[in-house]
């Protein structure tokens, strides 16, 4: 209990020191924070060497060489090649072969840039198309095929519109269709059709605006960082639209941020009103 | 000096004294929150409720004390409902001092009347595997077998002398996955390793900083539910007390300091606004009087 009650007091007296920072600089402030920097430093080193060094390395490399030396083979002694590595990452402080440091350095990068090429394509960008791509009207469970076929004819014109807008803005006025009138006329009859069926259809579903909401954002922010094309006309009006979506997304990381950053100060006093003072409880 | 002016120039020291005291002062009240449950809460409650007793929940306590304001509510809910619940909980850590964490949690929740600690055993009801460095590699390793990372648990035991861990081979013997999370090592690892890979089916709780890093991941489906901060924490405690029936006091430090940060954040709120407005205003006179 002493001990706990010391602790407290020492718990304290460094908050304390760090928040004194706030009115200004000064020595308690400097000393407060040396000795978080020096406890941070040796407890890290001390875990480092404990948990990897010790545990990962030494405790499987050295039974494996007596082992050798008792004539039995160990596929630990595989380890000796990742001992070898490790020094060579030490002789960086020796600056006429420090440049031999690059060598393992090369190993951890390439090892890592493999595991994560495969890991972020996966989940950060193919789950994530598809995450992003969602029907327009959503499909209950109850309706039938013809009401099937309706609202998948609506999702397609929704997303052909945006397609056929994006052609026009990628290529503009530099290309021209030139068909003959009765083909114009066919095809303007078909997709009247189909925008009717299709409109009709949808209206009726519950329509999934959200799933809009972000295909328009990613489709927007992705025109903002598209400098191939000028940013005028409708592109760059669709830029600004990106622009708002980017700043909609700061501005919710910033609020969680906030967030966060009271809730720590909250742990702060909540240590000092609770556990030290013990004035609430 | 005019009044816009005077209040573009105060000192920053007295926001800060606004804050503290925004933060500070509510503590001394007994205000109870009900909040509304946002459905990524939901997706995570709903997810532990589908669970059947002696349905195996592995926890992984990623994050350090200073994490602990937002996080350990969320771990402290959570153990509560998975010991009343009888499920078979296995913690483990990718941060050294996650599985402390998780003991703390533990003996939070044996403190319940509810929860009576008698009936639990120790590595067969609930094991602490304790922490292992090597990040992601962990997690990679786990996918094909767990006693390859853990040959003894946090106080020393055999792994193959842990009844709980005796059927569990790798990730397919685990029924559904918690992570707690304060930066990486975290959340985003076990997406892209334990989910994309191995298909283990997790839910998450973050930072405040953190949750919009995973959102992304919660709409495509990849976590089931999501905890986002404080806030997250206090929805968690306010989903468990409704639907659990009130025999076990979940409402906690999560509940409880959600006024101040409400008013806290008011506050920050009322600082940015007339502050702009002051910029603005400074701003249209000194414009006028250029132009003059």
């Amino acid at each position: 209990m002493g001990s706990d009650l010391i602790g407290v007091w020492i718990a304290a007296f460094l908050t304390l020191g760090i928040m004194s920072f706030l009115y200004k600089d000064n020595p308690w402030y400097k000393f407060s924070e040396a000795i978080f920097v020096g406890l941070s430093a040796g407890y890290w080193f001390a875990s480092l060497f404990w948990q990897s060094l010790h545990a990962k390395f030494w405790a499987n490399w050295s039974p494996a060489v007596q082992s050798l030396f008792q004539g039995q083979f160990d596929y630990n002694l595989l380890y000796t090649g990742a001992g070898i590595l490790g020094l060579m990452m030490l002789l960086r402080l020796i600056p006429p072969i420090g440049w031999i440091s690059r060598w393992p350095l090369s190993v951890v990068v390439g090892g890592t840039a493999g595991l994560y090429l495969i890991n972020y394509l996966v989940s950060n960008a193919v789950r994530q198309i598809g995450s992003t791509i969602q029907p327009v009207v959503t499909f209950p469970e109850s309706i039938g095929w013809i009401n099937s076929g309706g609202v998948i004819i609506g999702n397609v014109l929704v997303f052909a519109v945006l397609i056929v807008s994006l052609g026009f803005i990628l290529f503009g006025r530099n290309t021209t269709i030139d068909l003959p009138t009765p083909t114009k006329l066919f095809f303007f009859l078909i997709a009247l059709v189909a925008c009717a069926l299709g409109t009709f259809y949808s209206l009726s579903m519950p329509l999934n605006l959200t799933g809009l909401i972000i295909f328009m954002g990613v489709f927007c922010g992705l025109i903002y960082f598209f400098f191939s094309k000028e940013h005028t006309g409708f592109f760059g009006g669709a830029a600004t639209v990106g622009t708002w979506f980017l700043m909609v997304t700061f501005g919710a990381s910033f609020g969680y941020t906030v967030m966060s950053r009271m809730s720590l100060l909250i742990g702060r006093i909540d240590f000092l009103l609770v556990e030290w003072l013990k004035v609430v409880n | 000096m005019n009044f816009w002016k005077a209040l573009l120039a105060i000192d920053r020291r007295w926001i800060f004294l606004f804050v503290f005291l925004a933060l500070a002062v509510p503590m001394f009240l007994n205000v109870d929150f009900d909040l509304s449950i946002s459905r990524e809460v939901q997706g995570l409650y709903d997810a532990l409720d589908k669970l059947q007793p002696n349905s195996k929940i592995l926890m992984s306590f990623d994050y350090d004390p200073p994490s602990a304001p937002e996080l350990q509510p969320m771990a402290d809910a959570i153990m509560k409902y998975c010991l009343k619940k009888k499920l078979r909980i296995i913690i483990m850590g990718l941060w050294p001092q996650g599985p402390i964490q998780a003991n703390m949690a533990l003996n939070r929740a044996f403190l319940e009347e509810d929860i009576n600690r008698d009936d639990y055993v120790y590595g067969v009801h609930y094991v602490n595997l304790g922490y292992q460095a090597g990040n992601e590699f962990v997690i990679q390793r786990m996918g094909s077998a767990f006693y390859e990372m853990f040959k003894r648990d946090y106080t020393g035991n055999r792994y193959e002398e842990l009844p709980l861990m005796r059927g569990i081979k790798n990730f397919n013997d685990i029924d559904f996955s918690i992570n707690f999370s304060a930066g990486y090592p975290g959340t985003v690892e076990w997406v892209q390793i334990a989910v994309d890979r191995f298909h283990v089916r997790l839910g998450a709780g973050n930072t405040a900083v953190q949750a919009p890093q995973v959102y992304p991941y919660y709409n495509s489906g990849q976590v089931v539910g999501l905890a986002g901060g404080m806030r997250g924490a206090a929805e968690l405690e306010g989903v468990f007390a409704r639907f659990d029936g009130g025999t076990v006091d979940y409402k906690d430090k999560g509940t409880k300091y959600m006024l101040s940060q409400t008013i806290a954040h008011a506050v920050v709120m009322f600082f940015i606004v007339v502050g702009n407005i002051a910029y603005f205003v400074i701003g249209r006179k000194d414009k006028l009087k250029a132009s003059k």
